[in-house]
């Protein structure tokens, strides 16, 4: 560990507008750490997607810039750009028509990867997400259960190796058993991989759970960055009122023992 | 004399009518897919287009085709000799199914799945071969289907100026008021219609695999 954090992602006063003028990221500036979980927290509509999505250039910032690895987004290519940035969303995006091994062995042939070294990968990052090969090279997603797509599309994500890391809500749609379990489990893979992880999630027990630092937004605007300790004893109202509902959640535990 | 004496004496010339038939169709298709998806595919890029590109095939599927060989005449090098000028027709007509199928294939695929493609790192080549056609494939082979079976149709048509196929028995039949000879010519053409719908239905039900 070095004193001095190395930055791996940078917003200098981003703002955002959708062409009809309305703005849905305002001035934000933020710098995002190599190796740390970073939890967008908020409402829906709060500016979280929109700031995620600014990373990997599916959206470019009306003014201010975004850096990724010491450089523009505007100065990359999109296309390197966004395989040197995993990209796993709540959706999932499967390609229904293909395989688990095609799914995640995709952007490694794209990249020009000899197939067996694509092919161990493909088996490597499936172990990694808990998913046996042997079972599920050969499946279609509508043959595997929403939790078992989530994992696919982290392996997919992870199939490249990238560096970085977006989540939008990944584990949004799951049940909260499978939840629970994946959750776990992205914590120790992210403490064996060491990636910089951008997670977008609006919920408070996940962000607390899994973030290094969370961010919390609303209307487009950056509340507040803090850690999860810092979070949960924080005094500002806005933040105060996520923990409270947290509590609140976990009061109706300790009222039904 | 029935049917089937008729058709029994006139193997030979059913068999050459049928071929040419065959070959008008078959010449038409290949172009209306070679031009229709690739349209389909820039109005897909292009939404502005959308309302010339479909407008005008939708124009063009309102003139009766009678009519239209009629229209084609006088132009140079089409009008020259008949073939040209009923492949042309055909075509025209079989270019709305597939290119309105092909725009609806495409934009109807989740935008999830986009998304993930995009945001993954795929260009916009990759992600039309990998996601968009793949995925569109069964309901673009619906409208090449459906076209199959109208250019069918509607070559018949095409004995009117001259070209051949199967329509010269049903001109043939209705001037010598024989029905007869316009069966030899109906029934082939019902019968071409009818395994052009089986084969290409078969394969969309091959392609159509079941999704999340």
């Amino acid at each position: 560990m070095t004193a001095q954090p190395e930055i791996a992602i940078e917003f200098d006063h981003v703002s955002y507008r959708l062409a009809e003028g309305r703005e849905l990221l305002s001035d934000l500036s933020l710098a995002i750490y190599r190796g740390e979980i970073f939890m967008l927290l908020g409402r829906s509509g709060s500016g979280k997607t929109t700031t995620l999505k600014l990373i990997n250039r599916l959206l470019e910032p009306s003014s201010g810039e975004v850096r990724v690895e010491a450089k523009s987004t505007m100065a990359w290519d999109p296309i390197r750009l966004r395989r040197r940035v995993g990209y796993a969303i709540q959706e999932v995006g499967l390609f229904p028509h293909y395989s688990v091994a095609k799914n995640v062995g995709l952007i490694p042939m794209l990249e020009g990867w000899p197939r067996e070294r694509t092919d161990g990968r493909v088996g490597e990052v499936l172990n990694l997400v808990g998913l046996s090969p042997e079972t599920f090279l050969k499946r279609y997603p509508h043959q595997l259960s929403g939790g078992q797509r989530q994992r696919v599309g982290l392996a997919r994500a992870l199939a490249a190796d990238p560096p970085i890391l977006l989540m939008d809500e990944p584990f949004g749609a799951l049940d909260p058993l499978s939840r629970v379990e994946l959750q776990t489990e992205f914590q120790q893979l992210q403490q064996r991989l060491g990636k910089t992880v951008v997670f977008v999630t609006h919920d408070v027990g996940e962000a607390l759970l899994l973030g290094s630092r969370i961010a919390l937004m609303e209307n487009g605007r950056m509340l507040s960055v803090q850690t999860p300790k810092e979070f949960l004893n924080s005094q500002d109202p806005k933040t105060k009122a996520y923990v409270d509902a947290f509590s609140a959640s976990h009061r109706v535990l300790e009222d039904g023992r | 004399m029935n049917f089937f004496h008729f058709i029994a004496r006139h193997r030979a010339e059913v068999l050459t009518l049928t071929a040419e038939h065959l070959w008008l169709v078959s010449i038409s298709m290949l172009l209306a897919v070679g031009i229709g998806v690739p349209l389909g595919i820039v109005l897909t890029r292009k939404p502005g287009w959308k309302a010339i590109i479909l407008g005008t095939n939708n124009v063009i599927q309102t003139i009766p085709s009678l009519a239209l060989f009629g229209l084609l005449l006088p132009l140079p090098w089409l009008g020259v000799r008949a073939d040209r000028l009923t492949i042309t027709a055909l075509t025209l007509y079989a270019l709305l199914p597939i290119v309105r199928n092909t725009f609806t294939g495409i934009s109807g695929i989740e935008a999830p799945v986009r998304e993930a493609a995009l945001g993954m790192g795929l260009d916009s080549r990759q992600i039309l071969w990998h996601v968009e056609l793949p995925l569109a494939m069964p309901v673009i082979l619906a409208g090449v289907r459906v076209a199959t079976v109208i250019t069918i149709g509607v070559a018949t048509i095409a004995a009117a100026i001259g070209a051949g196929g199967l329509g010269e028995f049903i001109f043939r039949g209705l001037a010598m008021v024989d029905n007869n000879v316009i069966l030899a010519g109906a029934i082939p053409a019902a019968l071409m219609a009818l395994i052009a719908d089986g084969i290409l239905g078969l394969l969309q039900s091959l392609l159509q695999r079941p999704r999340h």
